[in-house]
């Protein structure tokens, strides 16, 4: 595969577990700067994808190119180094710590054991700490133990902690799942300014949501791609509305 | 800025909480006991804080990183080991060994034919070598255990399960190698270091001492360690190991880290076993006393340092009151003790003590407008275990402890008194 502008180029990716295709030759791209949905009904194999591109499962054949490096050989934890940030579907918090802990815990200094044994929190970690609990709209909360939030603004936090680490992709698994009317409008509006200087990939089922915040729709079907365009492109394709959206 | 306020809001030292509680053990360490015991019971007590070095270690491992380790034991004996090893060939001189075949080694060589030292015991000729061995090799045998099994993401009670199964090869093979290790009886009849007869009262005293000191430091660089980003991070993989590892680290180098640190402590504390009692043998390594040290672990509180220490002085003191009197009882009754504590309270005497002096208002944080403030307050409840972690662990804990009392029961009671297991304490457990 040769190299691309794209910040991200999956192609032919497949994976099978025990002979079942769950992703099955997925072919996508990525745009700087873009915001890309995907949708489609239960089992689809959208939360595979994601799996696949930040190393959590392996894939069977194809290939994932983040800023044209290859990221199936890597570790996770060489993944999220590169750039590549990930929010799972449920609130993944250290309920245990504070909010501010939980941000600086994601500070992407002193990741090496002796490199976490001598951190300190200096004014650069103090800095963006504010600034990313302003962004997700909790800087009252950061003394508070994250276990004490509420189910919304667990998800606000997990999404701060990956932005805490200014990954230039980000995919976030269901980030309204479980929110209020309300706290769905914040969210798309952090989205859209969050997305203003990197990548994002988003799982939602909310049509309403996806609207608001989605530049380009990818829509899967049993580990294929049904239909990939704007979201009025999609909402009227046929193969779209018989599949998923005419239940 | 006094030297108590610079103490005291150290975050090293766990605030002013965390000064009062050490500046107490270490009075009733160096002073109250010293004072009121005589020696014979003081070099007891010296004996029990060597097992706090490994519990001291465990509230690292196993409250903080959520790691059980089944065989701290191993750790304890290696250190053990090799202080007995350098103190037996001193005590082997060509002088006082002259009626032995081969005059100058250890003579349960002697006894196993070996006609010259094997060249494993060479090092431990010398105090220095003996003293990087002490701390070298439970670190690298923790490295190997550690890597092999965490960089394959082997956890919870799998590693618990292989850690006992170690221990036990390890107790095995000392045993089997009567000829290198002394076998079942151990390595005894050890008397002087560097020259200096440690049968002594005064040098009984010196290494409780010196035993205390390395207590207390052990402590405080533990209490570095979990101030840092490294404890917070310890924390946080307990909690949810996956954020963690999608957060950029590498979750198996912070655990094969802990695992050797807490190795290392028990090492010193079985070196210091070896110099105090005069003696090391197998029944210190095998699974039993490992699975004793989480007793003595989860009685003080498995997240506080502080209460590692008083947990094991407590056990250890119910163990010498009622062994006297009732030996073969005990081994229940420390079962009985270790399932009330797990079940009741599972934050064992340190957790008692939180709640009541959080009741009565002692140690009432202090609000702090600074900006610092940030990690007070939830510290004291990030400290507690909670209701799941304890009952996935439960299981393992409670067929683990069935496990010891049946193998103390059945090495310590005669055949005639075997069928004990059967009593309904032990169906209890």
């Amino acid at each position: 595969m040769s190299n691309t502008d794209f910040v991200l180029a999956v192609e032919d990716l497949t994976v099978s577990f025990d002979g079942f295709k769950a992703v099955d030759k997925l072919t996508m791209y990525i745009d700087k700067n873009e915001l890309r949905v995907l949708v489609g009904p239960n089992g689809a194999g959208k939360t595979t994808v994601l799996d696949l591109i930040c190393g959590k499962t392996k894939s069977t054949a194809g290939s994932i190119k983040f800023k044209n490096t290859e990221l199936t050989k890597l570790s996770e934890h060489e993944i999220v180094r590169s750039g590549v940030g990930r929010k799972f579907q449920n609130p993944s918090i250290y309920e245990n710590l504070s909010v501010y802990q939980n941000l600086e815990v994601s500070y992407p200094k002193g990741r090496g054991v002796f490199g976490s044994l001598t951190f300190k929190r200096t004014k650069a970690v103090e800095e963006q700490v504010r600034k990313v609990a302003a962004d997700i709209m909790l800087t009252d909360f950061l003394d508070m133990e994250s276990a004490l939030l509420s189910h919304g603004q667990k998800q606000w936090l997990e999404i701060g902690m990956l932005l805490m680490q200014e990954p230039e992709l980000l995919m976030l698994d269901e980030p309204v799942a479980g929110m209020s009317a309300k706290e769905r409008d914040q969210t798309a509006e952090l989205l859209n300014r969050i997305c203003q200087n990197r990548s994002v990939i988003v799982i939602e089922h909310d049509m309403e949501f996806v609207k608001k915040i989605a530049h380009k729709v990818t829509v899967l079907h049993q580990g294929k791609i049904l239909a990939e365009g704007s979201m009025d492109k999609v909402q009227n394709d046929e193969k779209v509305i018989e599949v998923y959206l005419g239940h | 800025m006094n030297l108590w306020e610079k103490l005291t809001t150290s975050r090293v030292l766990g605030g002013k909480e965390g000064v009062l509680g050490l500046a107490l053990l270490a009075a009733i360490i160096f002073i109250v006991l010293p004072l009121g015991v005589d020696i014979f019971r003081l070099n007891l007590i010296g004996k029990y804080l060597t097992y706090a070095f490994v519990a001291v270690g465990l509230v690292m491992l196993w409250g903080h990183g959520g790691v059980l380790s089944l065989g701290q034991g191993i750790f304890f004996g290696l250190g053990g080991y090799a202080m007995a090893m350098f103190l037996k060939l001193e005590a082997s001189d060509p002088i006082s060994t002259k009626i032995q075949s081969t005059p100058g080694i250890p003579d349960f060589m002697d006894w196993n034919q070996l006609t010259a030292l094997p060249w494993f015991w060479e090092p431990f000729k010398s105090l220095p070598l003996t003293i990087i061995a002490v701390l070298t090799i439970p670190a690298l045998f923790a490295y190997v255990i550690g890597y092999a099994m965490f960089k394959r993401r082997v956890g919870g009670v799998y590693f618990s399960i292989i850690t006992q199964a170690v221990a036990l090869i390890l107790s095995i093979l000392i045993v089997g190698q009567q000829g290198y290790t002394g076998g079942v009886n151990g390595i005894t009849d050890l008397k002087t270091m560097l020259g200096w007869d440690i049968r002594t009262d005064s040098a009984k005293y010196i290494l409780y001492y010196v035993n205390g000191l390395l207590l207390i430091g052990a402590i405080v660089l533990s209490q570095y360690i979990m101030s840092s980003k490294f404890g917070m991070l310890l924390l946080a993989m307990r909690d949810k190991e996956e954020r963690v590892r999608f957060s950029g680290y590498d979750v198996s180098n912070f655990k094969i880290f802990v695992f050797c640190f807490a190795a290392i402590l028990s090492a010193v504390g079985g070196a210091m076993f070896t110099l105090q009692v005069g003696f090391m043998s197998p029944s210190f390594v095998g699974i039993v006393p490992s699975i004793e040290m989480i007793i003595f672990c989860a009685v003080g509180g498995r997240a506080s340092l502080i209460g590692a220490v008083y947990g094991t002085l407590l056990v250890n003191y119910g163990k010498t009151v009622f062994s006297e009197t009732y030996p073969e009882l005990w081994l229940f009754l420390m079962g009985g003790l270790f399932i009330a504590v797990v079940m009741f309270f599972p934050n064992g005497l340190a957790g008692i003590w939180n709640k009541y002096a959080e009741k009565f208002g002692w140690f009432k944080p202090k609000e702090d407008a600074s900006g610092t403030s940030d990690v007070k307050k939830p510290e004291a409840k990030k400290f507690e275990v909670s209701a799941s972690e304890v009952d996935s662990e439960a299981t393992a804990l409670t067929s683990a402890v069935t496990n010891t009392t049946q193998v103390a029961a059945t090495t310590k009671t005669s055949s005639k008194q075997a069928n004990v297991v059967n009593t309904p304490a032990a169906r209890g457990a």
